[in-house]
């Protein structure tokens, strides 16, 4: 099993922290892992995007054009990277603020209304982890013990008060996101 | 050695290993993309843990300087860069090789020229192993792929440091600097006591006792006859590390009609091309280079008899290649492929690259 993801939004919407967390936790269910960053000049309120690799085997390159799953979280996103999802890959996106959805056919297309729940909600601080829960609905890569330790590990110690918030979190995810087109 | 499970970027890992090797002292001077390896000492504190000095100093002039004297003295000093600061340690890195001092400098290099951009590039490869500085001298230079390798290479460059009173380079790029990967340490190597110190590094001007002469640490020496002769040492020198110390991971070479030669991330990178190069039906193998100076000449003249082609896979306008000709002598086709200024090539690029310049070669 080799899963390769690209998350992409905003900066501020934790998109880095996400593929942190998912790295970690593939990294304590024994897997192989990378997380690259796009690093710029970029401020908050800018582009921000990372590719998570979580592999049974060695990873090789851990710069990658192409995914199996595209996490996007806004239509700048969107845009770049629809086309980068391997035929068959998976698309999952958030439907706040995008005013061009994305149109392929040859891929599994899932939306997750994160942003609005997580406002609904009033947990904005966990909006991540709602979006990180609607991808291990449909791409099961680490099972839920392992987000767990990988958030044990992950977060300072002084915010470990927070884990069980956050599990609710992927909780909510699961249960949110909904098939827009499937092969 | 008990080993512990950390996830850590390429950055971090060379700071995390400094801690642990033992070294004495880290001096630098904040920069993009390698600003994490001072954030994460600082951070850190070893001077509370191990007694390690971590020190920023005012410029990258300086902190080469710095690392002059720490190594003058026989202590494990070192700095990091990235690029622009790279050039301006060159003056430092020629007389540490003239006076024969050891060191450890990283260059996580970004794209140039000039102040150039932050992201990735290998375009300093001449400079770290033509010179850069002047005069005949060279670095001992290792070309670390994974984040795993930032770290273990920081405690090799010590053992070659010491063994050779050599500066050596790690020379990473922005990718392995910033991507975070699982790596795995050890227990913590103690900094040598002065009685090791005197041990390891005898030559060094720890103090005079009277029953011997003065220890000089200088790379100046008006008398030509004896420079030359110093230089002769200093050439033979950089012959043994040729002789003994050459490393490179080959990858499906045994069998492969094409070969891509490649060091650091783009290795990662063509190995991937190689993975997806195998779905079409192509043999291909990866010469990976751990050693950039001393240059694995004679494993690529052997290869070059044997293949229909190499790729040198390198994210410049072409530097690496030229010794990889000189190595193979022309016995087989050799191009250059590679983005540069900053723009990483991706596996399908790289691929398409072999197919162009050598498998449809006409």
């Amino acid at each position: 099993m080799t899963e390769e993801i690209i998350i992409a939004g905003f900066g501020g919407q934790g998109v880095l922290s996400m593929g942190k967390i998912l790295a970690y936790s593939g990294a304590m269910q024994d897997k192989e892992v990378s997380w690259m960053p796009s690093y710029g000049p970029e401020m908050r309120g800018g582009t921000a995007n990372v590719s998570v690799i979580i592999s049974d085997e060695r990873i090789s390159s851990p710069i990658i054009s192409q995914f199996d799953t595209a996490i996007i979280l806004n239509q700048q996103s969107l845009d770049k990277f629809e086309s980068s999802v391997k035929p068959g890959g998976v698309l999952l996106y958030d439907p706040n603020g995008i005013t061009n959805p994305p149109k392929r056919t040859d891929i599994n297309i899932y939306k997750i209304a994160a942003t609005e729940k997580a406002a609904d909600l009033g947990l904005a601080k966990v909006f991540n982890m709602i979006v990180l829960g609607g991808f291990l609905k449909v791409k099961p890569v680490v099972t839920e013990e392992f987000i767990e330790k990988g958030l044990m590990k992950s977060l300072p110690e002084r915010h470990h008060g927070m884990i069980p918030e956050n599990l609710k979190a992927v909780q909510t995810g699961k249960e949110l996101v909904q098939a827009v087109h499937t092969l | 050695m008990a080993k512990e499970l950390k996830l850590m970027k390429g950055n971090e890992a060379i700071a995390e290993a400094a801690i642990r090797s033992g070294c004495d002292g880290y001096f630098g001077y904040p920069i993009t993309p390698q600003s994490e390896v001072m954030e994460h000492l600082m951070a850190e504190k070893p001077w509370e843990k191990t007694g390690m000095v971590v020190l920023q100093a005012e410029s990258e002039t300086s902190s080469i300087n710095m690392v002059y004297g720490g190594a003058g003295v026989g202590k494990k000093v070192m700095t990091s860069s990235s690029s622009p600061g790279i050039s301006l340690m060159q003056e430092g890195l020629t007389y540490l090789a003239g006076a024969e001092l050891p060191a450890i400098v990283v260059n996580v290099v970004r794209g140039g020229p000039g102040l150039g951009t932050i992201q990735p590039s290998q375009a300093d490869y001449f400079q770290a192993t033509k010179g850069g500085g002047h005069g005949d001298y060279q670095l001992f230079v290792l070309a670390p792929a994974t984040v795993q390798e930032m770290y273990d290479f920081v405690f090799l460059g010590w053992e070659i440091a010491f063994k050779y009173r050599n500066p050596v380079m790690i020379l990473s790029d922005g990718a392995i600097g910033q991507v975070m990967e699982k790596l795995y340490v050890g227990d913590y190597v103690p900094r040598w006591t002065d009685e090791e110190l005197r041990k390891n590094a005898p030559w060094a001007s720890f103090g005079k006792p009277t029953d011997r002469k003065h220890h000089i640490i200088t790379s100046l020496e008006l008398d030509s006859a004896k420079q030359e002769l110093h230089n002769h040492k200093l050439q033979a020198k950089y012959r043994e590390m040729e002789e003994k110390e050459v490393r490179f991971e080959a990858i499906n070479c045994d069998d492969a009609d094409y070969i891509f030669v490649a060091y650091g991330s783009s290795a990662r990178i063509a190995e991937k091309a190689m993975q997806l190069g195998k779905e079409k039906g192509y043999k291909i193998g990866i010469l990976r280079l751990i050693t950039l100076f001393p240059f694995p000449k004679k494993k690529i003249a052997e290869l070059s008899t044997k293949v229909k082609g190499m790729l040198a896979v390198e994210m410049s306008a072409g530097q690496m290649v030229e010794d990889v000709r000189l190595a193979a002598e022309f016995r087989c086709p050799i191009e250059h492929y590679g983005r540069y200024g900053g723009i990483i090539h991706t596996p399908q690029e790289v691929l398409e690259a072999l197919e162009e310049k050598i498998i449809k070669r006409k």
